[in-house]
């Protein structure tokens, strides 16, 4: 018999517990369930953010672009990665910034490693959606933003829309239909990487990006 | 008695642990950091009646999963398979072991760069690879520090946690060329980032673990801070992950709640910075990922724990060491003395099964009972009464139905029977109680001095001059 064989066989043989019933996880998120607007989700995913490192900043689906050159300035980016063929990489092109390079992941990454490790400054990721309850962005790297782009980088920006912002993990994973097909690589990002490895002290930028900037995307007109 | 005794690993555990006692440097480490740890632990849990209904979730998610174990394991694997990844099953560590060995001799790795995975310590990975001239590198930074110190994690969660800063920066100092000695704590993660860097980008191989593996979507998924377990399971051409069989549920909306319970057990943080869920290879078009998953399935022991209705609550562990943060041996011993992968209470508990309770029922006996582990489990696993039931395991007669564990009756010996068999015949009889309490107490001053381990640092016990029984008739007027 194979492993797998023996290895089920022995699971089987066991007495059978007492068979629970599947555990009621829906009901107890919707008792749990805050009565909050999109602004209170967006200040507890502010808040979530700020408290470990992140720097959030309010803007708009047109003004973003000039604010991330600003920011980039004021850092002294000097190239920024951008994903293939996306809207708001186009939108950023469009600027024709003058003191920041713009790149672009088009190629898979086993020909151009080494200058992703050592020369890229910053990257730039659109999130599917976040998480008020725990600060977290929800990415789903695909070719057009690959995997590498939210990790490598020492600085990542990550743009937001507001509207997207789910009350909890459970929400999202439930209103997103998660269950019914997930990418090779679904991700939950809250703050640069970090470490309290040494003697419990928190220091930050470990081994993914040192910094973490999120512009947060309200409506034309809106709280930004 | 036999030999066997001889070797035991229950007289090293009693001086390591005796050594760690007298060490007062190591006594405050280990006390300091497990005030940290537990105050963070409770500042995520301020109401009370969420913590109780999430642990009864949690508990309950954990005992369904197991339920249906053997079935959830064929999903996982059926699921896992349709989307490219390849699912090895091992029984024992050397099995593990040859799976990765063959997959990274086949393309002709030389280099493993590792993610936390306290498997891949259970099954001694980094050992067989260098057996076989591959380099395997930790990349977690408390799992590098212990890899350059030549040790092994002293807790599953903080491997280096039993080391000061100025112990690392001595080693960092001493072991990596042109680094300067620095005691600030950035510093030294800034240089374990360099360093490390480029191993990444360099390795054939990444390994990492699994916290969770949900059957119906074929998703392994990776809770971590530091960025190092995407840099494993994402960079390197071939990634292998390695997990026990009892780590899979059945749905994805079994993962929230675990996670949740996960990230604030053990560290006290609401949310981990990465929550990684891997579904698969690189598929065509993808410019990155590795081109190959694999996933190793370990049973080493399980399924014994499993067979028994009892120990099976075993398995339902998540692994976030609050059990150790809280346990009051632990946080004078430390990891270390245990001599056994996975420390603290958790570790009494599981090691029996991995490797025998002959060489680990020690574990079991060093508890006070206390029940702080069974209190803070997010998973509600009984520790206290599966400790107590190893005990009652570890001095069964072996080839009868008390006994059901390997090494079950280890701690049985000839001398300690003798006592008990008189000790019940006495207590089970009235007459023959009350005529060897009358000679208990007439004979009082002939009491040993000498009582073996009670006597090391007590005084030596004696009976009453009165028995109870005296005492009352005394009291009539």
């Amino acid at each position: 018999m194979s492993a797998r064989d023996v290895i089920l066989a022995r699971l089987r043989a066991a007495p059978p517990a007492t068979l629970p019933a599947l555990p009621g996880v829906a009901a107890w998120f919707d008792a749990h369930q805050r009565n909050e607007d999109n602004a209170q989700r967006t200040s507890r995913l502010r808040s979530a953010l700020e408290a470990v490192k992140t720097e959030v900043h309010d803007t708009t689906a047109d003004a973003w672009p000039d604010l991330l050159l600003q920011i980039a300035a004021a850092k002294g980016l000097r190239n920024l990665l951008l994903g293939s063929d996306t809207p708001h990489g186009a939108l950023l092109q469009a600027r024709q910034a003058l003191n920041l390079q713009l790149l672009y992941y088009a190629k898979s990454i086993d020909s151009w490693r080494d200058v992703l490790f050592d020369e890229v400054d910053a990257s730039l990721t659109l999130a599917r959606s976040a998480i008020a309850e725990t600060g977290s962005l929800i990415l789903w790297p695909d070719a057009s933003e690959p995997r590498l782009m939210s990790l490598v980088p020492a600085l990542h920006f990550v743009l937001l829309d507001v509207s997207t912002i789910h009350a909890d993990l459970h929400s999202a994973m439930r209103d997103e239909g998660w269950s019914a097909g997930l990418p090779t690589n679904a991700l939950l990002v809250c703050g640069p990487s970090k470490t309290a490895d040494i003697q419990q002290t928190l220091a930050y930028g470990a081994h993914g990006p040192r910094e973490l900037v999120v512009l947060l995307c309200h409506p034309q007109g809106g709280a930004a | 008695m036999s030999p066997v005794i001889k070797i035991h690993p229950m007289e090293d555990f009693k001086a390591r642990s005796r050594a760690v006692l007298n060490d007062a440097g190591q006594q405050r480490n280990f006390r300091g950091a497990m005030d940290f740890l537990q105050a963070k632990r409770r500042a995520q849990f301020p109401d009370r009646e969420e913590l109780e209904g999430l642990r009864d979730l949690g508990a309950a998610i954990r005992r369904y999963s197991l339920a249906h174990l053997p079935r959830l394991l064929e999903q996982l694997e059926a699921n896992l398979t349709a989307k490219g990844v390849q699912v090895h099953w091992a029984q024992t560590p050397d099995e593990a072991n040859a799976i990765a060995l063959a997959i990274a001799q086949r393309v002709k790795a030389r280099s493993v760069i590792k993610g936390k995975s306290m498997v891949s310590e259970e099954v001694e990975f980094n050992h067989a690879m260098q057996a076989a001239g591959i380099e395997a590198i930790e990349s977690d930074m408390g799992e590098y520090i212990v890899q350059l110190a030549g040790e092994k994690p002293s807790h599953i969660i903080m491997p280096a946690i039993h080391k000061t800063k100025q112990d690392i920066a001595r080693l960092f100092a001493k072991e990596l060329p042109g680094v300067a000695y620095t005691e600030d704590v950035d510093a030294l993660i800034q240089i374990g980032r360099r360093v490390l860097r480029h191993k990444f980008a360099e390795a054939d191989i990444g390994l990492s673990g699994v916290n969770f593996a949900v059957a119906e979507t074929g998703t392994l998924c990776l809770v971590e801070n530091e960025g190092n377990g995407r840099m494993c399971t994402t960079v390197p051409r071939v990634h292998i992950a390695i997990t026990g069989i009892e780590k899979v549920v059945e749905k994805l909306e079994h993962v929230p709640p675990l996670f949740s319970l996960l990230s604030r057990s053990a560290t006290g943080q609401a949310v981990t910075t990465y929550f990684n869920l891997i579904s698969g290879p690189r598929k065509p078009g993808e410019k990155d990922g590795p081109e190959e998953v694999h996933l190793i399935l370990l049973d080493n022991g399980r399924t014994q724990a499993y067979a028994d209705e009892e120990l099976r609550a075993t398995l339902q562990c998540i692994r976030c060491g609050a059990c150790m943060n809280h346990c009051p041996v632990y946080a004078r011993i430390g990891g270390h003395a245990y001599g056994t992968t996975y420390p603290g209470p958790i570790g009494a508990i599981i090691s029996p099964h991995l490797l025998g309770l002959e060489s680990t029922y020690p574990l079991a006996f060093a508890s006070t009972l206390c029940g702080a582990c069974g209190e803070v489990c997010p998973v509600r696993i009984p520790i206290p009464e599966i400790l107590v039931r190893l005990r009652n395991e570890a001095q069964a007669r072996p080839d009868t139905e008390e006994a059901n564990l390997r090494g079950s009756g280890a701690a049985r010996s000839v001398s300690g029977t003798a006592v008990w068999s008189v000790w019940a015949q006495v207590y089970g009889r009235l007459g023959l109680y009350r005529l060897a309490s009358w000679f208990m107490s007439r004979g009082r001053a002939l009491s040993p001095t000498e009582q073996g381990a009670w006597t090391r640092s007590r005084t030596p016990l004696v009976p009453a001059a009165k028995r109870l029984r005296d005492l009352l008739k005394d009291r009539k007027p």
